[in-house]
């Protein structure tokens, strides 16, 4: 249950890089999330709404895009996305594979923000 | 008002990741084999360190441990009667240990200087979730599992043990009176790490400790 501070972390790195958009208010904020992370994007959400309270992303959704396990498979010489987490083996053939390409991840991909037009 | 996407494309645990490798890089310098042991609360980590450690300093291994623990030093007072350095982390209500802490206590540790070391055991907070998304820089990453808590528990927590490099059954001198299924065990933790090395051991009457032992041996061997 680590959650809140994965969120925390996400709220301060999104608040500096409003640095560079003074006065913006952000809507959405993207995750990338390996389906291996071992982070519950219901709990991320929960978290969410309470971390943001009195930040400047206060009231924005968080989306979080869950990415399947994508393993290499030696014999079939390409790169295989597994159906879960229960059985790290070749769909295609069904050889076990521990070269693991994409499911670990845990990022922010973007955000999303509305910008003050400058006067002129 | 205009709407704009900002691409970030950050790793969230960018800070702990780069603070690992600085570590890691540290220990490689040092000459020290570094593992981190992570287990559900109940698993034996201490008593199998306890024993591990006891063992490796009777061969003159150099050996310290760094014990993570929500509260009490409990566990480092048993792991301290090897006669080796051991410090208590008390992460205070904290799931799992991070590198920052770890770097914060290899800094104000005045009796051990990691180039004096052979070994350093890092045993994580009782977690079978969490810890696994903190890498310490350790060489080795350690799942152990009991024999008391079934034989699906690689199946359960596939995120710590995929990201294992060594699994450690423990406490197989009680195996039968706990209806233990052995082949079933060695499949699940097979299913989710191909390939991985597995040791089964008891704590309490030194099976499986000599090939434990071994491998630990290679592996500082053959490690930078």
């Amino acid at each position: 249950m680590h959650e809140l501070s994965i969120v925390t972390s996400i709220v301060e790195t999104v608040t500096e890089s409003l640095a560079d958009y003074p006065g913006a208010r952000v809507k959405e904020v993207r995750l990338r999330v390996g389906a291996l992370a071992s982070v519950i994007p219901e709990s991320l959400e929960f978290c969410y709404g309470i971390a943001t309270e009195g930040t400047p992303l206060e009231g924005s959704k968080l989306v979080v895009d869950v990415l399947p396990v994508v393993v290499h498979c030696e014999p079939c010489g390409l790169d295989v996305e597994l159906e879960g987490v229960q059985s790290f083996r070749c769909p295609r053939c069904g050889t076990p594979s521990h070269d693991l390409r994409q499911g670990r991840e845990l990022e922010i991909d973007s955000f999303e923000i509305d910008e003050v037009e400058e006067k002129k | 008002m205009t709407t704009r996407i900002v691409e970030l494309r950050r790793g969230i645990l960018k800070k702990n990741d780069e603070l690992a490798a600085e570590l890691r890089a540290r220990y490689v310098t040092a000459g020290v084999l570094v593992l981190n042991l992570v287990s559900s609360p109940g698993t034996g980590k201490t008593a199998f360190l306890e024993r591990t450690m006891r063992e490796l300093k009777a061969g003159g291994a150099r050996v310290a441990a760094l014990v993570g623990d929500l509260e009490t030093d409990n566990d480092a007072r048993r792991l301290a009667s090897s006669g080796a350095p051991v410090r208590q982390i008390n992460t205070h209500g904290i799931c799992h240990l991070d590198a920052e802490m770890i770097g914060k206590h290899l800094e104000d540790w005045p009796e051990v200087a990691l180039n004096q070391l052979d070994y350093l055991f890092i045993e994580n907070v009782g977690n079978l979730v969490c810890p696994s998304s903190y890498d310490l820089g350790e060489r080795i990453r350690v799942a152990l599992l009991s024999v008391t808590e079934g034989e699906d528990k690689p199946l359960k927590y596939p995120t710590l043990f995929n990201s294992a490099d060594a699994a450690v059954i423990t406490k197989i001198d009680i195996a039968e009176p706990c209806d233990f299924d052995r082949e079933t065990a060695l499949k699940n933790i097979n299913e989710i790490r191909p390939g991985i090395r597995i040791f089964e051991t008891s704590a309490k009457t030194g099976a499986g400790m000599e090939e434990w032992l071994a491998y630990l041996a290679t592996a500082r061997a053959t490690q930078g």
